[in-house]
C-alpha cells in the first residue's frame, strides 16, 4: 500500500456549505428561469411589457372601474353618453348581467314555470357527478339513470303539457337553457351514432361502406351554419305538407348529424388502433361480430380516444352558439339580442355581454378540457400503443 | 332442413344459408340499400310536392337572374344589376380571401405561441398557456362578435381617425390605407418579381446540388432574400418609378380615396386568426414534444448549436407530426369563415343566404354550398397531402 506521511489527517467530515447566493432561493430561480441568457433577458422584458399593458387595464376594467349595480343605463354611460360616469371612465358593466341574469339562463321561459328548469338542472348535477367520479360504485344504474330515464324525465319537465303541467313552446326556451339542452342531446346522441357510422366505415359490406364515407366525408366538409341552414330551411321540404316540425328540434337534428360525422373519425382512430390480435383473438372465441365488438374492441378503442372524444363534445359545446345565426337564442344569441335592450345600451354593455357569455363558456370547455386530461392519467394501462 | 343437407351434400361445410357471414352480407346491404331508396324516394316525392305546392321552381336558372343587392366588400366588380351568380362567386372570392389571410396569420402566431409555450423562459411560457387556454375553451363566434362589436366599433368616428404612419388612418369604419397607381412601365416590377422568384428556387436548387456533392455550404436564405427584394427595386430604379399613391383624405364625415379595409373583413380575420393559433400552437407543441430527446442530445452531441439542432433536426421531424393536424386546422379556419354571416361580412354563406331569402331556392343554394366547401376542403387536404409526403423523412 502506499505510504502516507500527512502532517494532518482529517478524520471526521467537513460539515456541508451552503450553495452560493446565486445559486439558491428566488435569485437562483430567476436566474435560469427569466434571466438564463441576455435573449433570454429580453425575452423576459418583453413579456413583462405585455403583461404591463394587458393585465392592469384588465383589471381596472373589470373589478376597480367596473359598475356592479345600477338600475339602468346610466351608471354605466359617462356624462356625455347620457349617463352618470365621468368622461374617459371605461369599466365593465356587471349591473348590467345582474339585471338580465334570469334572462341569460332561462329564456322567456315563463317565471311560474321556471322550477321545472331548476328541478331538471338539479336532477342533471345530481346524476352526472356521480357519474363523473370514479370511485363512487354502481356505474352501471347511474348510466341507466342517467341516459335513459333522466332525457325523458327531462322532456317531460320541460315541454310539459303532460300531467297538468302547462305547455312552454320552444321559441320561449333561451339562454343556457337551449345551450345545455343541445349539447346534451347532441352529446348523447352523437356518440352511439358516431359509434354506428365509424363501425359502419371499417365494415366489410362495400355498399355500407361507401354510404358511412359519404356521410361522414360530405359532414365534414362544410362548414356547421350550412348544416344548419339545411335544417332550417330544406327538412320542412322533406315532409309531407301539413307535417310540422319544430324548429329547436331541426337545430337538435343538425347539431347531432354534424357531431356524429366527428365522433366517427375520432371513434374510427380508435378502431384502428386496436392490434390485430384483439380482433382474431375475440374470433378465435366464437364471438360473433356485435359481441367481439361491445365487449372486446370498443372498450379499448373508446378509451384510446378519450381526449378525442371529449375534444369533439368542447367543439359541439362551442358550436352550440352558431344557432343564434338561425334566428334561435342560445346564450350568446341572448345576450346580444339584449345589446339594444334600450334601458342598458352603452358602449360598455356589449363588452360586458360578450365577456359574460365568453367566461361561461370557457368555464363549461375548461372544466371538460381538465376533466379528460384527469381520465386519461386514471385510464392509462400503460402499455398504450 | 332440406336446403341444409343438400349444402351438406355438395361438400361445402355451411350448416345453413342464413348463417354464411357472405351471404349474411349481401342481405344486409341489400336491405340497407333499398331502405335508402325508399328513404330517398319518399323525400324527393315530398319535396316535388311542396315545391309545386309554394311555387318554386327548382333549377339553376336563377343564377343569371339579376341580383337587385349590393356587396360591400367585393374584389370582382359587383353591382345590384349583376347576377345571383357573379355574386356567390364574389361570396366565394371573399371566403377565399378571409380563409387565406387567416391560414398565414394563424400559422406565423400558431408556431410562435407554440414554441414559446415550450420555452425555458417561464414568464413567457405562461403567457403562452394563458393564452392558449383562453382561446382554445372560447366559441369561435364569440371572438367574432368581441372583435367586431367589443374592439373595432369603439374605434373613433372619421373625424378622430387614429392617424397611422404612411398616411393610413384607422376609424370605425375601417383601415384607410394609400392606394398605390402604377404608372407606365410598371409591368417590369411584377416580371421582376417572378425572375427572382425563380432565379432563388434555381439557387437553392444548385446549393443543395453543391451541399450534397461537396459538403460546401451556401447562405441560400440571404441569396434569395436579396434577389426578392433587390430585383423588383432594381425593375423600379431603371423605370424610374412608375408608381404614385392615392392617399385617402379626411372629408367632412368620411375618409375619401385610397384603400379601405372594412371592420367587418378586420373583425373575422383576427378573429379567425387568434382563434385558430391557440390551436395550432397546441399542434406545433405536440410535435416538438414528439421528436425523442435523444434527437436533440445526438445534434447536441454532433456539435450543433441550438438554433441549427432546432432548423436542422427539430423541425423537420417535428413536421412529420405535425402537418396532418395542421391541415385539419385549416379546413376548420376555412369553414369557420362562414362564420362572417353573423357580422355581416358578405363571404359565400352570407350571400347565399341572401340569395335564399329573395328568391326561396333553398335547396339549390344549400347544395352549391356544400358542393364549394367539399370542394375547397378537398383540394385544401389534397395540397396539404402532398406537402406532407413531401415533408415525410424517407425512412429505412
Amino acid at each position: 500500500m502506499q505510504q502516507q506521511n500527512s502532517a494532518f489527517v482529517r478524520t471526521e467530515l467537513v460539515a456541508d456549505q451552503p450553495p452560493p447566493s446565486g445559486e439558491k432561493g428566488l435569485v437562483r430561480w430567476l436566474r435560469t428561469n427569466l434571466f438564463a441568457t441576455p435573449g433570454d433577458t429580453v425575452l423576459t422584458f418583453i413579456g413583462l411589457v405585455i403583461v404591463a399593458m394587458v393585465v392592469p387595464p384588465l383589471l381596472n376594467w373589470a373589478f376597480l372601474s367596473a359598475q356592479w349595480s345600477g338600475a339602468d343605463r346610466s351608471v354605466c354611460a359617462t356624462v356625455a353618453q347620457g349617463g352618470v360616469q365621468p368622461d374617459g371612465w371605461s369599466g365593465a358593466c356587471w349591473a348590467f348581467v345582474r339585471a338580465k341574469m334570469e334572462l341569460f339562463i332561462f329564456g322567456r321561459y315563463p317565471l311560474d314555470e321556471r322550477w321545472r328548469v331548476v328541478l331538471v338542472a338539479a336532477m342533471f348535477v345530481v346524476l352526472l357527478v356521480p357519474l363523473l367520479i370514479p370511485r363512487i360504485p354502481r356505474k352501471g344504474l347511474n348510466s341507466v339513470l342517467f341516459f335513459l330515464v333522466f332525457p325523458v324525465v327531462a322532456f317531460f319537465l320541460l315541454v310539459g303539457g303532460w300531467f297538468g303541467l302547462e305547455y312552454v313552446e320552444t321559441p320561449l326556451w333561451g339562454g343556457l337553457l337551449v345551450t345545455l339542452v343541445l349539447s346534451f342531446v347532441g352529446i348523447s346522441v352523437s356518440l352511439p351514432f358516431g359509434i354506428v357510422l365509424a363501425l359502419g366505415r371499417r365494415s366489410n359490406m362495400p355498399v355500407v361502406k361507401m354510404l358511412c364515407v359519404i356521410f361522414i366525408e360530405t359532414i365534414r366538409g362544410v362548414p356547421l351554419i350550412t348544416v344548419l341552414f339545411m335544417a332550417s330551411v330544406m327538412f320542412p321540404l322533406f315532409l309531407p305538407a301539413g307535417v310540422n316540425f319544430d324548429k329547436f328540434l331541426r337545430a337538435l337534428v343538425g347539431v347531432s348529424l354534424f357531431a356524429s360525422a366527428y365522433m366517427a373519425e375520432v371513434i374510427r382512430g380508435g378502431l384502428q388502433a386496436i392490434p390485430k390480435g384483439q380482433y382474431e383473438g375475440a374470433d378465435s372465441l366464437g364471438l360473433g361480430y356485435w359481441q367481439k365488438m361491445r365487449l372486446i374492441i370498443l372498450p379499448q378503442a373508446l378509451t384510446l380516444v378519450i381526449p378525442g372524444i371529449v375534444n369533439t363534445f368542447i367543439g359541439l359545446f362551442k358550436d352550440t352558439t352558431l344557432v343564434s345565426i338561425i334566428g334561435m337564442f342560445d346564450l350568446l344569441g341572448i345576450v346580444r339580442q339584449n345589446f339594444s335592450d334600450a334601458t342598458w345600451a352603452s358602449p360598455q354593455t356589449a363588452i360586458t355581454g360578450l365577456v359574460f357569455a365568453g367566461f361561461i363558456f370557457w368555464i363549461f370547455c375548461f372544466g371538460m378540457s381538465r376533466y379528460s386530461i384527469f381520465m386519461e392519467r386514471l385510464l392509462d394501462t400503460g402499455h398504450k400503443r | 332442413m332440406a336446403s341444409q343437407e343438400t349444402l351438406r351434400d355438395d361438400g361445402v361445410g355451411r350448416a345453413s344459408l342464413l348463417y354464411d357471414p357472405k351471404i349474411r352480407g349481401i342481405v344486409y346491404q341489400i336491405v340497407v340499400f333499398a331502405g335508402l331508396v325508399l328513404f330517398v324516394g319518399w323525400i324527393v316525392n315530398n319535396t316535388i310536392d311542396n315545391l309545386r305546392r309554394a311555387n318554386i321552381s327548382s333549377g339553376y336558372d336563377f343564377l343569371g337572374q339579376r341580383a337587385g343587392f349590393d356587396i360591400a366588400v367585393s374584389l370582382i366588380p359587383f353591382t345590384s344589376d349583376s347576377t345571383y351568380g357573379q355574386a356567390l362567386l364574389s361570396g366565394l372570392i371573399n371566403t377565399i380571401l378571409v380563409a387565406a389571410v387567416g391560414i398565414l396569420t394563424a400559422t406565423i402566431v400558431g408556431f410562435l405561441v407554440g414554441i414559446g409555450r415550450l420555452s425555458k423562459n417561464w414568464l413567457i411560457a405562461r403567457i403562452c398557456t394563458v393564452y392558449i387556454e383562453i382561446f382554445r375553451n372560447i366559441p369561435p363566434l364569440l371572438v367574432i362578435f368581441f372583435w367586431y362589436l367589443g374592439v373595432l366599433s369603439v374605434l373613433p368616428l372619421p373625424r378622430d381617425s387614429i392617424e397611422l404612419p404612411f398616411s393610413s388612418y384607422l376609424n370605425s369604419r375601417g383601415f384607410f390605407f394609400p392606394k398605390a397607381i402604377w404608372g407606365e412601365g410598371a409591368w417590369l416590377v411584377p416580371v421582376a418579381l417572378l425572375a427572382a422568384i425563380a432565379m432563388s428556387w434555381f439557387v437553392a436548387r444548385r446549393a443543395h446540388a453543391r451541399q450534397m456533392a461537396t459538403g460546401q455550404t451556401f447562405p441560400v436564405l440571404w441569396a434569395s432574400v436579396g434577389l426578392i427584394v433587390g430585383l423588383p427595386l432594381l425593375a423600379l430604379v431603371v423605370t424610374g418609378f412608375p408608381i404614385s399613391f392615392e392617399r385617402p383624405t379626411l372629408g367632412t364625415f368620411n375618409l375619401t380615396g385610397g384603400w379601405t379595409i372594412k371592420p367587418e373583413f378586420i373583425a373575422l380575420y383576427l378573429a379567425l386568426s387568434f382563434y385558430t393559433a391557440s390551436f395550432i400552437a397546441e399542434i406545433v407543441r405536440a410535435g416538438i414534444l414528439g421528436v425523442s430527446k435523444g434527437q436533440t442530445e445526438a445534434s447536441y452531441a454532433l456539435g450543433l448549436r441550438n438554433s441549427q439542432t432546432l432548423r436542422l433536426v427539430i423541425v423537420p421531424q417535428a413536421m412529420r407530426i405535425v402537418i396532418p393536424p395542421l391541415t385539419n386546422q385549416y379546413l376548420n379556419l376555412t369553414k369557420n369563415s362562414s362564420l362572417a354571416v353573423a357580422i355581416g361580412y358578405p363571404d359565400l354563406v352570407a350571400v347565399g343566404g341572401t340569395i335564399l331569402n329573395q328568391t326561396g331556392q333553398s335547396i339549390e343554394v344549400v347544395a352549391i354550398w356544400m358542393m364549394v366547401y367539399v370542394g375547397l376542403s378537398l383540394s385544401t387536404s389534397a395540397f396539404m397531402n402532398w406537402f406532407n409526403a413531401r415533408m415525410a423523412l424517407v425512412e429505412r
